[in-house]
């Protein structure tokens, strides 16, 4: 929907090479003026944020959400625009070490905020253990879940170590155990078409410290 | 999605006065249910109050003993309250079977309860919805309906709330508390929170234009056991077909709510008074009137085995 009554917005356009494109594919009808606008503009927003440490000032359309601004503002396409819905976990980045679709938010709701994405996590050089991780096991096919999965796999063995309660757990009252039931069920929110399902777990588990491997069923 | 302005707030007079003031205006607190809309437009504000910035982001003790949850508090960290999990579990629960964690991270506790509902014509905008757009009708009726309401639903809607945790706070007896535009607070108990569609399904709830929801508190702890039985189309990550909050005492009282099967959390307190007796002698009660469709007759009969279970489980 962005993409046709937007075309700034449009995710492929800026990949393949500028806004023109996108353009011409969004609007057939096409006498849109560059840089093209809706009828009624809304006014641009500056917007400052870091992103992998690094401080960003953007001046967006306001409905610019995060993922877009990620990756059509700032050129960081490892984050994946999946379903655009918070259903698929693509899109998953950390604000401030908390994981959320990026899908979801718009960018000017994140003046003041530390993001991390896939790109900020480890470099091809100086993967991020749980990166290796995911290597070493196969945590994949395509690859197009992978960045989401990553982050988001990240961010549960924090939230596991900080105490956040799950669904699976028995008692909520105590503390969550790293185990495999607790990774699939806190990993529910990142679809992988390809079913590398049982790999994740594997590499998380190995981040995680093996805990996970004991309760396997 | 249609262009808008946007604000932060940074006082919640000023907040309501923004969105009362503005017509098309509306808050925005995590975005996750109003983003989802305006994309498809089947919300289009013209302009967005964010009110991330209004503090109320704390969980804290209320003088006779309860806990008053700021109106920002998110899904995970109210979920994560070593108060709520250890003296309201049914709220965790309940959480916690909801969403994903990434949505849960950023979903507010005022955004929670006024989550749209999930009736897939809602969502299409080339489809009649009187909820949508009144008065051209509704899909649903006549429609597929698996997915919607069995009672309280009304010859304009039949839609249910979709939402997991106002079960578990309708059981609580939560209670939602407001400001407006004219720094005018109120206190609306949650069972009288979420409208009954009636001839208006356009409006889910009591609240008026620009009313701000501050807070939501819970009584004192009510002891027992604590329930949240969730019965989904998938493990993880679903809405509820039905779901059963219940917190059950040692001598087989209780109370219980329903979701999933309605326009509200559906609690009646005088089924519930008949705990001791069985799961169906309480479902009789509280369904009794249901208006189920040949699609989701099923509900009925799930809710009684969804409570049959967790009275199962609380004997042991
Ligand atoms: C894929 C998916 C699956 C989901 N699954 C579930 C599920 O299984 N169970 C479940 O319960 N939920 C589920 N949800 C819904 C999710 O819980 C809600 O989107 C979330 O709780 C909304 O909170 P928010 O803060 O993001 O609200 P927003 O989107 O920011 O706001 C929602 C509404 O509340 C209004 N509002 C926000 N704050 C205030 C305030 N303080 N005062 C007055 N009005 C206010 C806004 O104007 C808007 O109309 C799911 C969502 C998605 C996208
Ligand atoms: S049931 Fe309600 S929400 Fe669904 S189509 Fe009918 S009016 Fe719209």
């Amino acid at each position: 929907m962005a993409d046709r009554l937007d075309p700034t917005l449009s995710r492929r356009g800026v990949l393949t090479g500028g806004a023109a494109t996108a353009v011409v594919a969004a609007t057939p009808a096409a006498a849109a003026p560059l840089p093209p606008r809706p009828a009624k503009a809304t006014p641009m927003m500056p917007v400052r944020f870091t992103v992998n440490g690094e401080s960003r000032s953007l001046t967006l359309d306001p409905r610019t959400t995060l993922l877009d601004a990620l990756r059509e503002h700032l050129h960081l396409t490892g984050t994946k625009k999946g379903c655009d819905h918070g259903q698929c976990g693509a899109c998953t980045v950390l604000v401030h070490g908390v994981r959320i679709n990026s899908c979801l938010s718009l960018a000017v709701m994140h003046e003041g905020d530390a993001i991390t994405t896939i790109e900020g996590l480890g470099t091809p050089d100086k993967l991020h253990p749980m990166q290796a991780a995911f290597v070493k096991h196969d945590g994949y096919q395509c690859g197009y879940c992978t960045p989401g999965q990553i982050c988001s796999a990240v961010a549960v063995l924090d939230e596991i170590k900080r105490g956040v309660p799950s669904h699976v757990q028995a008692d909520v009252a105590g503390r969550p155990q790293a185990s495999n039931m607790e990774m699939r069920e806190r990993m529910s929110g990142n679809i992988c078409r390809c079913g590398a399902y049982s790999n994740i777990a594997e590499a998380m588990a190995e981040v995680a410290g093996g805990a996970a491997k004991e309760d396997r069923a | 999605m249609k262009a808008f302005t946007y604000e932060r707030a940074t006082d919640p007079v000023a907040a309501a006065r923004a969105v009362a003031g503005h017509p098309g205006a509306k808050f925005i607190a995590g975005g996750t249910n109003l983003l989802d809309l305006m994309k498809i437009e089947v919300e289009t504000p013209t302009h967005l109050v964010d009110v991330q910035d209004l503090g109320f982001d704390t969980i804290e003790r209320t003088k006779d003993g309860g806990l008053r949850i700021g109106a920002l508090v998110t899904n995970t960290d109210l979920a994560a309250d070593e108060r709520v999990r250890r003296d309201y579990a049914v709220l965790t629960r309940a959480i916690v079977a909801g969403a994903s964690g990434q949505l849960r991270n950023k979903a507010s506790t005022a955004g929670n309860l006024l989550q749209r509902t999930r009736c897939p014509y809602f969502y299409d905008t080339n489809m009649a919805c009187n909820k949508r757009k009144p008065g051209s009708g509704c899909a649903a009726i006549g429609g597929y309906s698996r997915q919607l309401g069995v009672i309280g639903v009304s010859n304009s809607c039949i839609a249910t709330f979709p939402g997991d945790m106002a079960v578990a706070m309708r059981v609580l007896d939560a209670v939602i508390e407001t400001v407006d535009a004219g720094g005018q607070r109120r206190s609306i108990p949650i069972a009288d929170f979420h409208r009954l569609w009636g001839d208006h399904p356009e409006q889910d709830t009591v609240l008026r234009p620009g009313e701000l929801i501050t807070a939501v508190t819970l009584p004192k702890p009510l002891g027992g056991q604590h329930f949240y039985e969730k019965v989904r189309d998938r493990a993880s990550y679903a809405y509820a077909l039905v779901s059963v909050a219940a917190v059950i005492q040692p001598d087989g009282t209780g109370r219980v709510a329903f979701g999933g099967v309605a326009p509200r959390p559906w609690r009646v307190e005088a089924a519930e008074a008949l705990l001791p007796q069985g799961a169906a002698a309480v479902t009789e009660r509280a369904f009794q009137g249901a208006t189920p469709t040949k699609d989701n007759a099923f509900k009925l009969p799930l809710a009684t085995r969804a409570l049959a279970a967790v009275i199962a489980e609380s004997k042991g």
